[in-house]
């Protein structure tokens, strides 16, 4: 090959308690398309965010075309022709798709906005890469999948010398995912290089050219594409097999906990049916927008139920609220543990008993030293780093503060576990972690609910599953002797196997090995 | 250099901005460090410093309460009015501090429930409540001060000490103490960060949020009035335009002193230094006779500053 288009060398990125990048070095030829692969939080995203200048690395350099490069910002790297389309919309909702693709450049005409020229370009962008928009549309109002078209327009809308696809099939449908792979093509032909996250194995043979894997930070290991099987990728990612990270769990489902009839909601769910006992993990699959997180909300008095009936323990609850679920012994996880989870600006102490603080009274007056004699009992059983519990949580590293969040399951009396992404951005030790968690509480008799997108969890740890759909349930079926490809046509709502079979470019559900939607 | 980026990370400007003032005003003007004079201060600070514990609380809860001014005003003509129509002086001024007291709390309910339930932006709710209150001050004593209280209020409330200390000092103290108690050790103070510091996650724990959320300003309404009852006391009549300094005051005072604007963060000591440092700039400033107009200029500068500086504080701990 020629020279290099883009080169990091050594790159280190640290945040607060986590080596985000340690010492990683990468390179990019012209017309190549690299794959970055790894686990949720190996570092693959924040590779990217330093390659286009939205972090700062902390030691390391970047050279573009051999030269020396230190991206300011983003719009200094894509003004030198690095552009990045992210999962994370770059967009404002209440502008419209024209109005977003010319958003810090727009075209003018005598000094004014020359609107009539800047519909007819972006018209023509969008007809060229196929996407079936309304340029007038208010992006606000626009489809997950409609979102993401509007964002790779606005990166192809630029000249540029490398492009950053983070997850970009992640929600298209088949026919856009054809058209976006025939633009990777053409850009390939121009001498653009491509860096490409995803998690699909099956889409990566297909797009990728070389494959490095990310693994807490560092890069392990750059193959080409011809060396790359599965079960080398997945080993590398995980840096151990299967079975090491999944414990066994050792139940028998007593009496039923919660029953469910004919739920729906006002977000979409409708006829949602099932139970769960005692010592039961049921676990939740579903693609992006199927409304598995949508169950959980729901139960937990998150989102408004219209229709059907919760019975926990016996017992009808008409409008669930999280006030009355946690007296009734429920308590729910959310996937989006800086959002809905944790307060990240106090300690590990106060976000740990904050769902229990009554339990910690004596004469009106939190009894400290019970509460603190039990959160060092906590910290220690979950092997939480560093173990200073005064310390403000977002010092923690993901995995961690996501322990500190699960344990406030330890801190009062908990019948019913809902469990939303629960392993969703940590390293695979705190995984196991997590695992070894849920076992606990499902062979203490708790019942669980297991909503994940990472199939295999759902696969190995769930005595029964729930696949959803389009906000119903497509199907239910055992833990035990479920395949992937059976969770997998259930998720999409038809035959995978058959869709599969038609290679060639027909499908983009490839073999889904670590994550569903990343 | 790195100890002193420690401490400002830690606890923010505030033990600098003490530092450079007390130096200043001791270089500059000799009578500032007499003992007169900081028992002056001392007296001084103790309604800022009040009226800044019950500020805190809204803007731990991620808020902040505009009202406290005429808030105050209102009390004091609430009380007067009361004092001077009941006969009997015991009576008059019992009946007349909780009615005063009252009317702030209610000030505070008002706000509270507008913000809590209605979800409002304390901004518009506190501001619109600032007009109101400051209103029905002028509308009940026609604009004009209200005298010939109980002359006990004065020599009791107003100038009195007990143990050699002034009574509102005590009356600070005091609530200080309480208010530290209530965040410490209490599951009302746990809640007041935790909900201030992410409202989802408070809310997803089982923290009724709107409760917790509309306590916050009541307890500022109650710790307002009383200031109001003080300050009517020291000046010995119902004032309609009394406290306007105040809301910029009170939160200049609470965000010197490491009280974070975005809720969930920050210490009644701290809050209370930040008080000390206000009311020693004016005292400094007043003593190197600058002209109330600049000192205007100068408090508004400090507030605009201290913002600045913990929005840099945030990026440094980021980092």
């Amino acid at each position: 090959m020629s020279e290099l288009l883009l080169k990091a060398e050594n790159i280190t990125k640290t945040f607060p308690g986590v080596k985000a990048l340690d010492n990683v070095s990468f390179d990019l030829r012209p017309g190549e398309v690299h794959v970055l692969f790894g686990e949720n939080g190996a570092g693959k995203s924040t590779l990217t965010k330093v390659l286009a200048g939205s972090y700062l690395p902390d030691e390391g350099q970047i050279y573009l075309r051999g030269k020396k490069m230190a991206f300011k910002n983003p719009y200094d790297a894509r003004s030198r022709g690095v552009s990045a389309v992210y999962q994370e919309f770059s967009l404002v909702p209440k502008l419209t798709v024209v109005e977003n693709l010319f958003l810090g450049r727009e075209l003018t005409k005598h000094g004014l906005l020359d609107k009539e020229a800047m519909l007819r370009q972006a018209r023509e962008s969008l007809e060229d890469l196929g996407f079936d928009l309304n340029p007038m549309a208010k992006v606000g109002g626009l489809k997950r999948a409609e979102r993401q078209m509007v964002e790779i327009t606005k990166a192809f809308q630029e000249k540029m010398s490398v492009l950053i696809l983070d997850e970009p099939t992640a929600s298209l449908s088949d026919k856009e995912v054809i058209r976006l792979f025939e633009l990777i093509v053409r850009l390939k032909g121009e001498g653009v290089g491509i860096i490409y996250i995803s998690h699909r194995i099956d889409e990566l043979k297909k797009v990728g050219d070389r494959i490095s894997v990310l693994r807490d930070g560092r890069n392990v290991a750059t193959l080409d594409m011809a060396e790359a099987n599965e079960e080398k990728l997945i080993s590398l990612m995980t840096g151990r097999d299967y079975e090491e990270i999944f414990p066994v769990i050792n139940t028998t489902p007593g009496k039923v906990v919660l029953e469910v009839q004919n739920l729906s909601t006002v977000t979409g769910l409708h006829d949602i049916s099932f139970k769960v006992r005692e010592g039961e993990i049921l676990g939740i699959a579903g693609l992006v927008g199927a409304g598995k997180s949508r169950v959980g909300r729901a139960l937990y008095g998150l989102e408004k139920i219209t229709g059907g009936t919760v019975i926990m323990e016996g017992y009808a609850v008409e409008e669930p609220t999280p006030i009355g679920s946690l007296k009734l012994g429920v308590m729910y996880f959310p996937a989006d543990r800086h959002k809905e989870g944790l307060v990240l600006c106090r300690s590990v102490r106060e976000n740990q008993t904050m769902a229990a603080l009554p339990l910690f009274e004596k004469r009106g007056l939190i009894d400290l030293k019970r509460e603190e004699s039990t959160v060092r009992g906590i910290v220690k059983k979950m092997n939480v780093r560093p173990g200073r519990i005064h310390k403000a949580i977002n010092n923690l590293s993901g995995g961690n503060q996501q322990k500190v969040m699960l344990s406030r399951g330890l801190t009062r009396e908990v019948k019913l576990f809902i469990f939303d992404e629960a392993s969703c951005g940590i390293d695979v030790g705190a995984k196991r972690e997590v695992y070894l968690f849920l076992k606990e509480q499902a062979e203490k008799g708790a019942a669980v609910i297991f909503i994940s997108s990472e199939l295999t969890e759902v696969l190995h740890l769930s005595h029964n599953i729930v696949v959803m759909h389009a906000g119903a349930m497509a199907k239910t079926m055992p833990g035990k002797g479920a395949s992937e490809e059976d969770v997998l046509s259930a998720c999409f709502g038809y035959d995978y196997q058959n869709i599969c079979n038609n290679g060639d470019g027909s499908q983009d559900n490839g073999s889904v090995v670590n994550s569903i939607e990343g | 250099m790195d100890l002193l980026k420690r401490i400002f990370v830690k606890v923010g400007v505030l033990p600098f901005l003490l530092v450079a003032l007390i130096a200043l005003f001791s270089l500059a003007e000799h009578r500032f460090m007499s003992m007169s004079n900081l028992l002056n201060v001392g007296r001084q600070t103790t309604y800022l410093a009040i009226v800044t514990a019950g500020q805190m609380l809204t803007i731990l809860c991620a808020g902040f309460d505009l009202s406290v001014g005429f808030s105050v005003a209102l009390t004091s003509i609430v009380t007067s009015m009361v004092m001077v129509s009941v006969a009997d002086p015991t009576t008059a001024m019992l009946l007349g501090i909780l009615a005063g007291i009252g009317t702030a709390t209610l000030v505070g309910l008002a706000n509270g429930i507008t913000i809590a339930v209605f979800r409002v932006s304390p901004f518009v709710v506190t501001l619109g409540m600032l007009s109101v209150a400051h209103g029905l001050a002028l509308l009940i004593s026609s604009g004009v001060p209200i005298f010939n209280m109980p002359e006990q209020l004065n020599t009791i409330l107003g100038l009195g000490r007990v143990w050699g200390i002034p009574v509102p000092v005590l009356v600070a103290l005091a609530i200080v103490a309480l208010i530290w108690l209530l965040l410490s050790r209490t599951r009302v103070g746990r809640y007041f960060y935790a909900l201030g510091g992410n409202r989802e996650a408070a809310r997803l724990s089982g923290i009724a949020v709107r409760k917790y959320t509309a306590l916050a300003y009541v307890l500022c309404g109650t710790l307002t009035g009383i200031t109001g009852v003080m300050l009517t006391a020291r000046v010995a009549s119902g004032e309609p335009n009394l406290g306007a300094n105040l809301p910029l005051e009170s939160i200049a005072a609470a965000v010197i002193g490491g009280v974070s604007l975005r809720g969930g963060e920050g210490s009644i000591i701290g809050a209370i230094f930040g008080a000390i440092l206000i009311v020693t700039m004016r005292n400094g400033m007043d003593l190197m006779n600058i002209s109330s107009y600049l000192q205007m200029v100068v408090m508004g500068c400090l507030l605009i500053f201290a913002v600045v500086m913990d929005q840099f504080r945030l990026s440094m701990k980021g980092r």
